[in-house]
């Protein structure tokens, strides 16, 4: 990685110039997800985010990098309406999910939310036995009908998400009392219990160690087989270690998006190649 | 001299020693080299020796005053003529108290003997030199505490580590006067129930079904016989707190959610403190509107339906009562619920749910203790409630489950048996202090068992 950032340095390419805030790269992809157009989020009077056009695909890991302030939390915070919590908060444009705008006022955001699942920063599992927490939400969807039902998708939640060798003898005992790590991870499996078709991530393992950021990296790479996954992230490396794809924010603007390879190593915007070159963040 | 002017000539002298430990610190410290040569700040030094200066002087001033009158009596007493002194003690007694008053210039009971006069100036007399001898002990004290401490005072002298051992005990003092208080009713309380259940049984008081406490005072009189079974009166304090805790539990909540949750920050702002208004108006003011209002009101609506409803009842004081406390069960929830962490109703709204799933399945639970913290503090309002019960819900003791009849509660029985003029060794003035034990130690099991519940299903969200 640090050899490639080098070279990239060497080599002279052609940079867009620092005040361009046009978003470079190619914003779609040919199966999206969740395709998003021309958005824009206030906070009161103050826009948090400007004409921001990007795709998602399916089976994709899409990473958000960008300094402090950027607006990559709020972005992602849109695209389950997560922001609705806020009393100021104001979006415009169009976030489509499987062909309909979730902004829609004839759209419940209920059952949107249970398809576009979200893990936050600090993990924050319920005061609840580790088994209630995983069962919840598919009891209040009405997806599980019987006992064994609950059984089998708190077991496969928890499968899925790693965690299951580590809990099965403690299912009853609190999700509190578990570590960093776990509670994280049954943070992930309190998501895919309702099965939904996204997983947003925003910033999962800045509150871990190493180790349990390993398990969580390895966990995402797993679940992109069967979920889209957008990630929110401050670590560069992580980003390139789990993401197919990444898009890089800047001051509210989406500044360049690329295949994650391209952006660490060749990157077409000036801001992003001194960003990730570590000039300022 | 007078306590008080002591007390400020020792604040006086205190400040005094203040400066005067400041300024030597200084001095030093100027010598040495700079302050951080010292052990501690200046300041230290100067309260060091400020609380020198006044806290032995202050217990030697406690310890005279507990014992003034005992000496003092005492050496009045050794005066007196031998045929006063011989006297049977309760005479005796009588004739200090007598002296005493006449000393103080208050009333005197019989007539004034000129024996009283001379033991009354000579009484005044040794007060007087009491009062001298209190003094300049006080002020030597103050004064030889304080020039101690300043001979003290040098670099090495640990003067911050004092001071704060100092303030830690003043701390450890504060937080016990709570505990003595509590453990001094309890004892009071204890004392006189104790004479009362000599002369009425405990079982009888407990477990007897009828409430009349009246003793005769001639043999022959009607009604003679009083009654001394408390069941009645505490079945309907039971019945009142019931009413009124089936009003405030669900309206208080529910308001509490309602603020919490669903009203925007203005709404908020101005409703919160609205409902708090309802705390602060006066219990007889609850007790008018009861009796003028909601009693007849009751009592005219039941008429319509053909139920027979007294003009004093127990539903007329409960729902009024209920209204008094919702403030108490909703302030109290709705800060608890405030606090419940952001992330909690994120996690929550993140999976789907909607907002009164996330109310009832994770707010609520997580801030259980809370909320029973603050029914708790309603209930307990309720028992203790008097003015609406006497003026809604009248003095009758009946034995009855009927909301729609007059009854009568605990704390009201108290009042009715210690207002006007009462002997405090009659079955009917003790019974008071019984009822008073009682309440107080169902109140105590009630605390109790709530902070079991508490602790057993409250959801830990640290």
């Amino acid at each position: 990685m640090q050899e490639v950032l080098k070279k990239n340095i060497v080599e002279k390419r052609i940079l867009a110039p620092r005040d361009s805030r046009k978003t470079i790269g190619n914003i779609s992809v040919p199966n999206p997800r969740m395709v998003c157009r021309n958005v824009n989020v206030y906070y009161g009077d103050k826009q948090a985010i400007r004409n921001v056009s990007i795709d998602i695909g399916c089976n994709e890991v899409l990473a958000m990098i960008g300094p402090s302030g950027c607006g990559k939390s709020t972005f992602l915070r849109c695209l389950n309406r997560m922001n609705d919590t806020i009393d100021s908060c104001r979006v415009t444009g169009e976030i489509l999910f499987d062909g309909k705008n979730i902004y829609d006022p004839s759209v419940d955001v209920v059952p949107l939310r249970a398809q576009v699942g979200m893990v936050f920063q600090k993990p924050n599992p319920f005061p609840k036995s580790i088994y209630e927490n995983v069962a919840w939400a598919p009891k209040i969807h009405g997806i599980v009908e019987s006992k064994s039902d609950t059984d089998e998708i708190v077991e496969s939640s928890l499968q899925k998400a790693g965690l299951w060798e580590e809990v099965k003898d403690r299912l009853d005992q609190p999700g509190t009392g578990l570590s960093g790590g776990q509670q994280q991870r049954l943070c992930i499996a309190r998501a895919i219990a309702v099965s939904p078709e996204v997983i947003l991530m925003d910033e999962p393992c800045s509150a871990l160690d190493p180790i349990a950021t390993a398990k969580i990296e390895d966990l995402i790479e797993e679940l992109r087989a069967q979920y889209t996954i957008a990630i929110v992230t401050h670590s560069m490396q992580q980003a390139s270690r789990v993401s197919q794809r990444t898009a890089f924010f800047h001051l509210g603007d989406l500044i360049e998006v690329g295949t994650t390879e391209t952006i660490f190593t060749k990157p077409s915007h000036q801001l992003t190649e001194d960003y990730i070159t570590g000039r300022y963040g | 001299m007078s306590p008080f002017l002591l007390l400020l000539l020792l604040l006086v002298l205190s400040v005094a020693g203040y400066f005067i430990g400041q300024y030597k610190a200084l001095n030093l410290a100027r010598k040495a080299g700079g302050a951080s040569r010292l052990h501690s700040l200046p300041v230290y030094y100067g309260m060091l020796t400020a609380l020198w200066c006044c806290l032995p002087a202050f217990f030697m001033f406690l310890i005279w005053l507990g014992f003034e009158q005992t000496i003092v009596t005492s050496l009045m007493v050794a005066d007196l003529p031998e045929t006063a002194r011989s006297l049977p003690p309760a005479r005796l007694n009588l004739l200090i108290k007598d002296i005493q008053s006449l000393a103080s210039g208050n009333i005197v009971s019989g007539e004034i003997t000129p024996l009283m006069r001379q033991a009354a100036a000579h009484y005044v007399e040794l007060q007087g030199i009491g009062k001298m001898i209190t003094s300049v002990i006080v002020l030597v004290a103050a004064v030889a505490g304080m020039l101690t401490l300043h001979r003290h005072i040098r670099p090495e002298l640990r003067a911050r580590n004092h001071v704060e051992k100092v303030v830690m005990g003043l701390l450890v003092v504060c937080s016990t006067i709570a505990i003595f208080t509590t453990i001094g009713i309890v004892l009071s309380i204890l004392y006189e129930a104790v004479r009362f259940f000599r002369q009425v049984p405990v079982t009888e008081f407990l477990f007897g079904l009828e409430w009349s406490p009246q003793m005769a005072i001639r043999e022959d009189q009607v009604g003679s016989s009083g009654a001394f079974g408390a069941v009645p009166v505490f079945a309907g304090t039971i019945l009142i707190s019931a009413i009124a805790m089936l009003v405030a539990a669900p309206i208080g909540l529910m308001s509490a959610i309602f603020l919490s949750e669903y009203a925007d920050k203005r709404l908020r702002a101005v409703a919160k403190p609205m409902l708090e208004i309802l705390a602060g108006v006066p219990t007889v003011v609850y007790g008018f509107f009861a009796a003028l209002v909601v009693a007849p009101m009751i009592r005219g609506s039941g008429a319509q339906i053909g139920i027979d409803v007294s003009s004093e009842s127990a539903l007329a004081a409960g729902l009024v009562m209920g209204v008094m406390i919702i403030p108490f069960v909703s302030s109290l929830s709705d800060d608890v619920i405030n606090a419940v962490p952001q992330s909690l109703r994120d996690g929550a709204y993140s999976v789907g749910a909607t907002r009164s799933e996330t109310i009832r399945h994770v707010l609520v639970p997580a801030a259980l203790p809370g909320i029973v913290g603050g029914l708790l503090l309603a209930v307990s309002r309720a028992i203790g409630e008097t003015m609406i019960v006497v003026m809604a819900a009248g003095l009758s003791a009946n034995l009855t489950a009927n909301p729609l009849q007059a009854v009568t509660t605990v704390t009201v029985q108290i009042v009715t048996l210690l207002v006007g003029d009462q002997e405090f060794d009659s079955p009917k003035t003790l019974a008071a202090f019984a009822l008073g034990l009682v309440l107080f130690i169902g109140t105590l099991f009630l605390n109790i068992i709530a902070l079991t519940v508490v602790r057993k299903y409250r959801e830990r969200y640290e």
